[in-house]
């Protein structure tokens, strides 16, 4: 069976990485931001299952396990601040919310 | 045969992948965007497949196609109008550079990815070694044996993170403290303090 | 006994520990008995000790007793030990039997303090001791310069021991034409404490240096290597070492012109000057040179300016003391005076003849400064002598001891002080007949200050009627120190006989393995009759000196009345002390306090404050630049990510 080249998958990931970063920097839409993080790990976790394979290791696939758990996580808790920042600023525009200004 | 499948669904799987992401940047709605990023999810959850790891397929379906992007609808459909802020209105400085800096990473990341050989210590989980035991029963072993205190850990984390969102977003807490705030506003100390006192004993009883 | 000479100084260092840790809460009968008993065990052991080595063969007198390495750097080895020889010994005698006398005077004189200002002089008076006699003993110049310094610190803390009291003004002096002349007012007693302090570290700075230039020159810092070494170093580098102890000497003992400290010293308790003037500081100047007779005899040049230095300061400070109104101040003034006279022996050589005036001296001036003390004890703290008069007939006892100190201040033939006195001016004689007869004029004002002084506090009728009535003989505790101390300045002459009367000088043989082991071989005797002659000359000028003082005090007062107003510049110039201290405020301490403000001003204010605030300026505007990029964006934070991550990824490589 002829195995699609490790390669190919690295690069995809390469490419959704990309998609993702370039859309956490130019959207305004916290809600986004955060699907955009999501896509940015999920090409990670992709590279990490295609060097698991290529290397014949497991350890690829737990990382992504652990990496998913921690996604859940912080999705949870990021939308629950999204959602306590919204009564706040009645908004989920970044530009609106400068809260961090030192 | 099967070999000369795999290759097309390989592309169709990821140009269906690539275009979904890129939905979920470029949608004005975030309901379209949260949409994209289910097929994107489901995508890669193909990509798993292929690369014969099935477990793993089977949580990204589960945790991120179900719960995750079901909580982004929900939170979408909370937030209601509020949610929908335009995609790019103009071209500042800080776009510009985001696309370049973006350019720049896959530039990077993809002239490594395909110019260096890929090297490292070779594992003793080869196909023939995951076929005979099954996958999933080789990588539960795996969890529950060498990687037990992550899970353990990983669970208290979820624990964790369940108590900080509710926590967050529990209502009576805001509440209390906006009317600590206003009393304080106020001048009226004490009253601000029997108020506190008098939330506090509610809650208990 | 002679190997555990460390008890002589780890007696009163336990008095010090039990008195200073927890004097407060024992009691005054305790930290008295304490106190005292500990210098006595010095005293038992150090008698003990000088018995045992007089048993030995002249030859063997010096016992070398180590106690443990102190210092160890390289090739610099100091050893914490003590050498015990006839000299060292006769000092430890002298010192701890002078200081136990004082110590039992003190019970009785500080009992009107509370127990902690008790317990805390106790503690002091002992670790003052402690540090003489480590001084004393010590075998090698770092430990003798660790005992010099101790030596100064407790000076420091003694004289300023009264400290809440503030400067003392002293009522102007009303000549008969009934103009004033102002006496310079009493320091107080911290600014004196400081003050000797200071003073005393000019020369202290001068003695470091030679005990680094014996370093870097003998490689040892032990006397006996030093003295064994030296005839091979030139003379002159010998001369620059022996100046340089000098000037150490000159600020401890209060020669010219370092001798400013001394008289302000009076500020302390008096038996703290009795200490001071009689045991445990000021000797300690004579001791170094008598120690160092190996050096100064090869340093004829550096042996001429220690015997110029304390003719003149003997002069000098004996005019002062003509004019003082301080009963106190007077005796300070002849301490300086005699000191000069135990400088000007050992500079001509004779070492034994300065440690005899020494031990006289000791006698003698411990007793008038106790008798003092009762004195102001009665008057509570009255020192004026102007205030005084008469007080013969309220306090027999004091007057009584307080004359033979005076007879033997004044050299009254056949007291201990006309032979210690007589010895030196011999000498000088033997050296030079300019020297002798300075000291000779010396000893003439001597005798007239000194019966001045007691004429006028003890002769005659009261002047303060009120203050006489106040007046009581002080208690036996002062009183009996006081008798012994007044036996021994009778007697003490016993201990070194002149030659001419057929019999040994004792002291001079004791230390004479001392002495004449390197001493170069005697320049020219004087015949018998030039020696009876000089004898005559001297006690002739004592007698003349009583005389002419009970004639211008006690009987023609108008005389003296007069004579003040005719020669009103001189004594101008005489009671503000020739203005010495106030040319030394003028130059040093206002000098000091000009460049000081310089400093604070120019050097600390412009430019190392510049420096610190400017870099503080820096790191505050370079924030306030950096500030503006923390626009609360989370893009831009995030932006800001992105590009870091893209460097470190670029860079890992590209590398």
């Amino acid at each position: 069976m002829q195995d699609v080249p490790t390669t190919w998958f690295l690069l995809l990931g390469a490419i959704l990485f990309t998609i993702g970063a370039v859309g956490v920097l130019v959207r305004r839409n916290i809600l986004v931001m955060l699907m955009c993080i999501e896509l940015m790990m999920n090409a990670v976790n992709l590279t990490f299952v295609a060097l698991g394979r290529e290397l014949g290791s497991l350890t690829g696939q737990v990382v992504v396990f652990f990496t998913i758990v921690v996604a859940a996580v912080e999705v949870t808790v990021g939308l629950a601040i999204l959602i306590e920042l919204n009564r706040l600023y009645q908004t989920a525009d970044v530009d609106e919310v400068a809260g961090l200004k030192g | 045969m099967i070999e000369m499948i795999q290759h097309p669904l390989f592309w169709l799987v990821a140009v269906i992948a690539v275009l979904s992401a890129s939905g979920v940047v470029l949608s004005r709605n975030a309901i379209y965007s949260a949409l994209s990023l289910l097929a994107n999810f489901i995508m890669l959850a193909a990509l798993y497949l292929m690369l014969n790891a099935q477990f793993i397929a089977i949580v990204q379906v589960v945790v991120y196609a179900d719960a995750v992007v079901v909580l982004f609808v929900f939170v979408e459909m909370l937030l209601g109008a509020v949610g929908r802020i335009p995609v790019v209105e103009r071209l500042t400085p800080h776009l510009i550079v985001a696309l370049v800096v973006g350019f720049l990473i896959m530039v990077i990341v993809g002239s490594v990815v395909y110019e260096v050989p890929i090297g490292g210590a070779r594992g003793s989980a080869t196909q023939q070694a995951i076929n005979q035991a099954g996958q999933v029963q080789v990588l539960g072993m795996t969890l529950f044996t060498d990687y037990l205190l992550a899970v353990e850990l990983a669970g208290v984390l979820m624990l964790v993170g369940l108590v900080g969102a509710l926590v967050l977003t529990h209502q009576w807490r805001r509440e209390r403290g906006i009317r600590v705030q206003r009393a304080n506003r106020e001048g009226m100390p004490s009253a601000s303090a029997g108020a506190n006192r008098s939330s506090l004993t509610g809650n208990r009883s | 006994m002679l190997h555990s000479i460390w008890l002589v100084i780890a007696a009163p260092l336990a008095g010090v520990l039990l008195n200073g840790l927890l004097g407060r809460h024992l009691g005054r009968a305790f930290v008295g008995l304490v106190g005292v008993g500990s210098v006595g065990v010095s005293f038992v052991v150090g008698a003990l000790a000088l018995i045992e080595l007089g048993a030995l063969p002249a030859a063997e007198r010096s016992i070398g007793v180590g106690m443990w390495d102190w210092i160890t750097i390289g090739s610099l080895q100091v050893g914490m030990t003590l050498r015990a020889d006839a000299l060292s010994l006769w000092m430890v005698l002298v010192v701890s039997g002078v200081s136990l006398l004082i110590h039992l005077y003190s019970v009785g004189y500080m009992g009107h303090e509370d127990e902690r200002m008790f317990a805390r002089f106790f503690a002091y008076l002992n670790l003052f001791v402690a540090s003489m006699l480590l001084l004393v003993l010590a075998d090698n110049y770092l430990l003798l310069y660790a005992g010099w310094e101790l030596v100064g610190v407790c000076s420091y803390l003694l004289i300023g021991f009264w400290f809440h009291k503030g400067d003392e003004e002293q009522a102007p002096v009303v000549l008969v034409d009934g103009s004033q002349v102002a006496v310079p007012p009493n320091l107080n007693p911290p600014d004196s404490g400081k003050k000797a302090f200071i003073v005393t570290r000019f020369g202290d700075f001068g003695f470091a240096l030679g005990v680094f230039l014996i370093w870097s020159t003998f490689g040892t810092l032990n006397f006996t290597d030093v003295f064994a070494a030296a005839p091979q170093v030139p003379t002159a580098t010998i001369t620059a070492i022996t100046l340089l102890l000098f000037m150490g000497a000159i600020g401890k003992s209060a020669q010219l012109p370092l001798s400013v400290w001394l008289p302000d010293a009076m500020a302390g308790p008096t038996p703290v000057s009795a200490l001071i003037h009689a045991a445990t500081m000021v000797t300690a100047g004579v001791y170094m040179v008598a120690r160092n007779h190996v050096l100064y005899d090869l340093a004829p040049t550096s042996s001429l300016v220690v015997a110029i230095v304390g003719a003149v300061t003997a002069l000098y400070a004996a005019t002062i003391a003509l004019v003082q109104v301080d009963l106190k101040r007077v005796l300070a003034y002849s301490t300086i005076s005699q000191l000069g006279y135990m400088f000007l022996a050992v500079g001509v050589g004779a070492y034994a003849a300065g440690m005899f005036h020494l031990t006289t001296h000791a006698f003698f001036k411990a007793l008038l400064f106790l008798a003092a003390g009762s004195v102001m004890h009665a008057l509570h703290d009255v020192i004026d002598i102007r205030r005084m008069g008469g007080l013969r007939r309220k306090m027999p006892v004091t007057w009584l001891t307080f004359l033979v100190g005076a007879l033997a201040l004044a050299g009254f033939p056949l007291t201990a002080g006309f032979f210690s006195k007589d010895e030196i001016l011999l000498k000088a004689f033997e050296f030079s007949p300019w020297l002798w007869a300075v000291g000779l004029l010396t000893a003439l004002v001597t005798a007239l200050y000194t019966f001045r002084a007691l004429i006028v506090a003890f002769w005659g009728q009261p002047r303060d009627w009120p203050l006489y009535e106040k007046a009581h003989e002080s208690p036996p505790i002062m009183t009996a120190p006081l008798a012994i101390l007044a036996i021994l300045a009778l007697l003490g002459g016993l201990l070194g006989l002149p030659i001419v009367f057929g019999v040994p000088n004792w002291l001079s043989e004791w230390l004479a393995p001392i002495f004449a082991a390197h001493a170069p071989a005697e320049k020219h005797m004087l015949s018998v009759t030039t020696e009876w002659l000089l004898l005559g000359i001297s006690a002739a000028v004592a007698l003349v000196g009583i005389a002419l003082a009970y004639w211008l005090y006690a009987q023609r007062g108008d005389i003296t009345a007069r004579l003040t107003v005719t020669l009103r510049p001189i004594f101008v110039l005489l009671i503000n002390k020739y203005y010495l201290d106030d040319i030394y405020n003028a130059v040093f301490a206002r000098g000091g306090q000009r460049l000081a403000a310089l400093l604070a001003q120019g050097l600390d204010k412009a430019a190392i404050d510049g420096i610190v605030d400017g870099g503080a300026r820096l790191f505050v505007r370079g924030g306030a630049w950096l500030t503006q990029f923390e626009d609360g964006h989370i893009p831009h934070y995030a932006l800001g990510m992105f590009v870091g991550a893209l460097v470190l990824v670029a860079y890992l490589v590209l590398r």
